[in-house]
């Protein structure tokens, strides 16, 4: 809507910063498909995520001490005696686990209906470099309580670099800032622990402008074709979005009040003590799977390597996909193997979870070749040999035509 | 319907690595003696009554090794006892302070806001006394340790002769509910080890449960209130999101053909 | 419904029904609202004093090692807290003042409960320097109580400002005698 506004305060600003302008353009009017169902919430939610990890973090940065004596003891200053500090810490620990259970949902999604796909390869990067960046200020975050998981994670993890040839132990003491994991540690992982959300933010925006420029994918995987095949985003998906996050807040609330440290590891309420090492180290669940692929090789190096591939490869994927269509709705051979790879990550979690001794070596290596093979050989040649069923007309056309099983508003 | 079923697999692999995450690490030793708290659950609250049994077991038994640093005599209004009894109570403690204008530290009766006593001044002096073994600081031991309340209770009432083919270290207890089967502290609870003030017989196991719950709440000191305002927030979650639902159906009447 | 334009407004007959959608749009929002307000509280409050710094907002002090003469100084939530035990000289000089030519006009009186004691916080009230007198060989200033080396204000010997920039006496801290050798402050 170009139309002139009628109140001459918002016309005054319009004028001067078309910020009504810019919020009815991209927020009201904004052309999306009609037919998406639920899966499609998940992009909103990790928003509100991102923003509630942000607040809280803020607020328990005014209690927190990033000194390796007293950060323990500071967490339990807010834990025992800051108005609500139980519940905003809680929240922020909790709040870590809803986000990446959020953005594997919408990740998942992605690969599902084919939305990395052209054009939107480059919003398909953005969001790998979201979950990059999550990746790592999710693992600086879980050393700040100085746990013994919070130290011996540390070691370990940042022990990965030496693994690089030549520079690896230069590095690693330049991580470290010392000879071991530490107090310079500590600190510069809680200077950085606080820049990189706002990164993601900064990343964020960038996902947003390119998704904005293409506009949403759906479940069809065919283009919008004119304002047929679209609803306005408000009301339509501000409400739907709405009631999302209301589901989304329930499980949290549940979690946060009932359950609070069910995903977390007992040890870690240990303070961290750097003569004695933990009986099995690890990670918080959203890392099993890459952590089960970082100890498939018995080469330190190999499994660091394999590792960093597990995530280059997805963003080789609209490469790697050959496939003109991009539903799975519509590619039935693609649409089991989806499956397969979604058991297979769980897999990897679950072999990640234990320790690697015994049948979890074969599985994990097993898990790990299959994850592989998945992008690198089963996507390339299913996309050239599968048969994909007929696509329909349009987004509006199967409405007309009653065709409720395929498509449609859901 | 499809869709229905999607999101039911969907769903279903969310809890199952939930679950996963749950069992994260294999726990070692036998499987835990399961006790009935009634701090468990959605309207779980603490039994004020055992909780001031169970600091007196605290204090009467445990605090010769174990510190609960994280705990201050002002804390125990939280077990039930009035401003003038933490008041009192604190008085009767000498407390180091200073250092005074001289320089030096000096003696003077606690205070509520001073931390419960300290049984060795450092982990050095702890280890000394007690054969190379630190006595954990039990301030979180309730959520530092695999299953909790439980544990402890089973730890304390686990105590038995070690079997016949098992190598039992000098100065070390044979405990099968402890990682390795071999535990630095002898048993610290015996029949009528404690004489309760408020009468109760004090059986091992009555012991090693009230001390196990007073730990529990020392672990955390704020569970009643989280899963009091849980219950709040839940209900007002569930009329919202009933709220929301609605909204989305009415919006979405306008335009669905069905 | 094949409209080829998307609906942004109602197309429905009848009031009856617009209000009712109304009213759950509304009541939504409404209890929507007091979530946002209820989610908020918690970020405001927890940048209150955390339990253990209000618990210690009153300090006990025991005054019978104090003589005569003596000033000693007591932290109280954060602040210097100057005790004095007042010698008869230094009450009388408390007393003999023309209170409505004073700045900050109050009595002696309306200042301590029991005379020998004054007991005030040690801050200046200009800009926030602790005045020197507390130690023997301190300064005193004019009036046989304070001086602030900061910008030169005189407090006389009950605390009040007589000479310099200070608008306001020093602040005399609520406090109050458990018995007659101790007293808690605040």
């Amino acid at each position: 809507m170009s139309q002139v506004p009628n109140n001459p305060i918002i016309r005054w600003i319009e004028y001067r910063l078309p910020i009504f302008g810019f919020v009815n353009h991209q927020l009201v009017d904004y052309p999306t498909p009609r037919n998406l169902n639920y899966w499609w919430n998940f992009g909103s939610l990790a928003g509100i995520a991102l923003v509630i990890q942000i607040v809280t973090g803020i607020v328990l940065a005014m209690y927190y001490t990033p000194s390796g004596n007293d950060a323990f003891d500071s967490i339990q200053q807010i834990m025992r005696n800051v108005n609500y500090g139980w519940m905003l810490r809680y929240i922020h620990l909790n709040g870590s686990s809803m986000f990446f259970a959020v953005v594997y949902i919408h990740l998942f999604r992605g690969l599902y209906y084919g939305s990395y796909k052209n054009p939107r390869e480059i919003l398909w990067w953005m969001g790998l470099v979201i979950l990059l960046l999550m990746m790592a200020t999710a693992f600086m975050g879980y050393v700040l309580p100085w746990g013994q998981m919070s130290f011996w994670a540390a070691t370990v993890i940042t022990n990965l670099f030496t693994a690089i040839p030549v520079v690896g132990d230069a590095i690693t003491t330049w991580l470290w800032g010392g000879f071991v994991v530490g107090e310079p540690l500590l600190k510069r992982f809680y200077s950085l622990h606080y820049l990189l959300p706002f990164v993601i933010v900064g990343a964020v925006f960038v996902h947003l402008w390119a998704l904005h420029v293409h506009k949403s994918n759906n479940p069809l995987g065919i283009d919008m074709k004119g304002p047929q095949d679209a609803l306005p985003f408000h009301p339509y998906y501000t409400i739907k979005d709405l009631f999302g996050l209301g589901i989304f807040l329930l499980l949290f609330a549940v979690i946060v009040f009932f359950a609070p440290e069910y995903l977390a590891l007992p040890i870690n309420n240990e303070p961290a003590n750097s003569l004695v090492t933990p009986p099995h180290i690890v990670p918080e669940w959203y890392f099993l799977p890459f952590y089960a692929i970082l100890r498939a090789l018995p080469n330190k190096l190999g499994g660091v390597a394999l590792t960093a591939l597990s995530l280059v490869v997805l963003f080789a994927l609209p490469w790697l996909d050959t496939s003109k269509v991009r539903s799975a709705r519509f590619r039935p051979i693609y649409k089991q193997v989806f499956w397969l790879l979604l058991i297979d990550v769980i897999v990897l979690g679950w072999v990640g979870a234990n320790p690697p001794m015994g049948k979890f070596i074969l599985i994990g290596r097993l898990a790990t070749a299959y994850y592989f093979l998945h992008f690198l050989v089963i996507i390339p040649l299913v996309g050239k040999l599968e048969r994909p069923r007929p696509l329909p007309e349009s987004i509006a056309t199967p409405v007309l035509k009653g065709d409720a099983a395929k498509g449609g508003v859901s | 319907m499809r869709g229905m079923a999607r999101t039911a697999t969907a769903a279903l692999m969310a809890v199952g690595i939930t679950v996963l995450a749950g069992v994260a690490v294999a726990a070692e030793g036998t499987a835990l003696k399961s006790h009935d708290w009634p701090f468990e659950g959605v309207f779980g609250r603490f039994d004020q009554a055992a909780l001031q049994r169970g600091y007196q077991v605290y204090r009467d038994v445990c605090s010769a090794c174990h510190s609960v640093r994280f705990l201050t005599f002002r804390n125990l209004e939280g077990i039930g006892f009035g401003a003038d009894r933490v008041k009192a109570l604190a008085a009767t403690f000498e407390v180091e302070d200073g250092p005074n204008d001289e320089g030096d530290m000096f003696s003077r009766p606690g205070r509520p806001s001073d931390p419960l006593p300290k049984p060795f001044p450092n982990p050095q002096a702890a280890r000394a006394a007690n054969g190379g073994a630190l006595p954990p600081d039990l301030s979180l031991i309730a959520v530092a340790r695999e299953g909790g309340p439980n544990y402890i209770f089973s730890i304390l009432t686990g105590y038995q002769d070690a079997p016949a083919d098992f190598e039992l270290t000098d100065g070390k207890n044979y405990n099968p509910y402890f990682p390795g089967h071999q535990i630095g502290m002898p048993e610290p609870l015996f029949d009528e080890a404690v004489d309760y003030a408020d009468g109760t017989k004090a059986t091992v196991d009555q012991m090693a449960g009230d001390v196990a719950q007073f730990l529990a709440w020392a672990s955390e000191p704020t569970m009643v209130e989280r899963k009091r305002i849980g219950i709040k927030v839940v209900l007002f979650l569930l009329v919202l999101t009933g709220l929301l639902y609605a909204s989305k159906r009415k919006v979405w009447s306008k335009i669905k053909s069905h | 419904m094949a409209e080829t334009a998307p609906a942004t407004g109602p197309a429905e007959s009848g009031g009856d029904e617009e209000t009712r959608r109304d009213f759950l749009y509304l009541a939504t929002g409404a209890v929507g609202a007091v979530g946002v307000v209820a989610a908020v509280w918690p970020l405001v409050d927890s940048m209150n004093p955390a339990t253990n710094v209000l618990a210690l907002a009153s300090t006990e002090v025991d005054l019978s090692p104090v003589a005569v003469g003596q000033s000693i100084t007591v932290v109280w939530q954060g602040k210097p807290v100057f005790i004095r035990h007042r010698t008869e000289t230094e009450i009388a000089e408390a007393r003999d003042v023309d209170v409505s030519a004073l700045r900050d006009p109050q009595s002696d009186a309306d200042r301590v409960i029991k005379a020998p004691w004054l007991i005030v916080v040690g801050i200046c009230t200009h800009l926030g320097c602790i005045p020197l007198g507390q130690k023997p060989g301190d300064p005193r200033g004019d009036y046989d109580g304070w001086f602030c080396p900061c910008h030169g204000s005189h407090y006389d010997s009950s605390g009040r400002i007589r000479k310099g920039p200070a608008p306001r006496n020093l602040v005399v801290p609520g406090y109050a005698y458990l018995n007659d050798t101790t007293v808690k402050i605040g």
